[in-house]
């Protein structure tokens, strides 16, 4: 796919020709995509299309089958994952969990909890927490090395609409205040659109992606998700019969599988 | 030293070295749920020790490498995703059985096995002892030097890996441990019980604790404790040593289980 060149220069993580196959099973094939300095990126698709699968593959958690994954030499990665399931048999404090596997200072720890909107947690069991909260002490958590991409998976997954936009405005706020890059996996596209600079749409392979209007009207975002917002995420077939200015991508190989 | 030559002294140190060691490890095999990985690892140790007798080896040596070569089975089939409940559950009974008859085929026929599957510390001499703290010593240095990044593991493999932690790296930390716990204990409480004495003080520390750091002392606390009141207990009734303390670790879980709801 042609790329410009300072593009790759200023890209602080990419993957090329990504393939990944867990248990003879072909989940991402043929992904290419980079993230820039400072820009929101939003990856969207239906379950199981190889979201989460891609975000963990970026982190270095999983080995690509084919392709790979470029970072920036010493890139600082925040991650914030789907959920963080605690064993109640273990005591963790926030702050605690603040300073794994890295020792952080109270003031640093302070700072963290603020930026993510969740002051006045610090002695609180992980375990005690919200889901709300929990997300936001992993926010935390995230910027604490001071990244220059933040990476998230389904960040709002248990919060209600409203959760969902405060805590996308959150990061929208941190991304102006920091300049750091975002991707992000999301299905509530609705929620995400006015905070994203771009939208990847995902589902195996990477069907289309542009600006968030370019994406939801594009033809193949719709049959994923429906022309409504909340389209139904199961029930779809997926074709690719159009082609249009926004779909960078070859589409040849992967219609009949 | 005075102290070393009263084989009553000999056993409380050598049950408070181990107690030392499986406490703070024990924590780990809770909240990593692997109660059935360190049975099974515990376990295979009786085949070791039937090797060890076979080839006239120290029974440190071989319980300790069958043990680890068992760990290692087990966690790379669980790395893959191969390892259930059930596949742990039939490793663990298969490697005592398998060690039970690989003993009983010995020719030589004075060897006492329950000393094996129950413990016999009674009989821990000098040498036993620095085997059993030097053990200790090296758990608690593995432990202590990978903490942070083992906690970080625990949590979740996604968080580490992004923190720069390779989960599979402190899975074999806590592996290699896990077979030293398993060695030096094998003649204090035997194979049978070395997983209550991971789990019980552990789960009674766990109400006590706010941070896993507290947890580990309290749980080494519990554990040097019980050791101690179950060898004098043992010598006051005339109980087998290795049973009676982990009947006072259990004894402690439940009075802190009522006490802390009253």
């Amino acid at each position: 796919m042609p790329r410009l060149p300072e593009q790759r220069i200023v890209s602080l993580i990419s993957v090329e020709g990504l393939e990944i196959r867990q248990g003879g099973r072909q989940i991402l094939h043929d992904v290419t995509l980079a993230v820039r300095e400072g820009e929101i990126v939003t990856i969207v698709g239906p379950n199981g299309s190889g979201k989460s699968t891609l975000l963990r593959a970026m982190i270095g958690a999983i080995r690509p089958s084919a392709g790979r994954v470029v970072r920036q030499e010493g890139l600082r990665i925040g991650y914030v994952p789907q959920s963080l399931p605690v064993d109640r048999n273990l005591p963790l404090t926030v702050r605690r969990f603040l300073s794994l596997p890295k020792p952080v200072s109270d003031s640093a720890a302070k700072s963290a909890l603020d930026r993510a909107g969740l002051p006045q947690v610090a002695r609180a069991q992980l375990g005690a927490l919200s889901g709300g909260q929990m997300q936001r002490v992993l926010l935390a958590r995230a910027l604490l090395n001071d990244p220059q991409v933040l990476i998230l998976d389904e960040p709002t997954q248990g919060l209600d609409q409203q959760g969902s936009a405060a805590f996308y405005r959150q990061i929208e706020a941190i991304r102006s205040e920091t300049g750091c890059a975002v991707l992000m996996v999301s299905h509530e596209l609705h929620v995400v659109m006015a905070a994203s600079d771009r939208v990847i749409c995902l589902n195996g392979h990477i069907c289309c992606e542009g600006h968030p209007e370019q994406v939801a009207s594009a033809p193949e975002y719709r049959a994923l998700f429906g022309t409504g917002t909340q389209g139904a995420l199961a029930l779809y077939r997926h074709e690719h019969t159009h082609d249009h200015h926004h779909h960078h991508h070859d589409h040849s190989d992967e219609v009949a599988k | 030293m005075i102290l070393f030559d009263s084989f009553l002294a000999r056993a409380a140190i050598a049950g408070a070295g181990v107690a030392i060691a499986a406490a703070p490890l024990g924590c780990f095999v809770v909240w990593r749920r692997m109660a059935y990985f360190s049975d099974a690892t515990a376990h295979a140790s009786i085949l070791g020790v039937a090797l060890a007798l076979t080839f006239d080896a120290p029974v440190f040596a071989g319980a300790m490498v069958v043990a680890l070569l068992m760990a290692l089975l087990i966690s790379t089939l669980s790395g893959r995703g191969m390892a259930s409940d059930t596949a742990l559950g039939v490793a663990a009974h298969s490697a005592l059985a398998v060690g039970l008859v690989a003993v009983s085929l010995l020719p030589d026929v004075r060897i006492d096995i329950v000393a094996y599957l129950f413990g016999d510390i009674l009989a821990v001499g000098r040498g036993d002892i620095a085997i059993i703290w030097g053990g200790a010593a090296i758990v608690l240095g593995l432990l202590s030097w990978r903490w942070s990044a083992l906690l970080t593991a625990t949590l979740g493999s996604d968080l580490a890996h992004a923190s720069g932690v390779d989960p599979r790296r402190e899975q074999l930390i806590l592996t290699l441990a896990l077979a030293i716990v398993v060695a030096v204990a094998i003649k204090v409480v035997g194979a049978l019980l070395i997983g209550a004495l991971l789990l019980i003080p552990a789960a009674t520390a766990r109400r006590f604790s706010a941070t896993p750091e507290a947890m580990a002392l309290i749980a080494s606390g519990i554990g040097i404790g019980s050791a101690a009141l179950g060898v004098w207990i043992s010598w006051i009734f005339d109980t087998p040593t290795g049973p009676t303390i982990v009947c006072a670790a259990a004894a402690a879980f439940i009075v802190s289980s009522v006490a802390k709801r009253a």
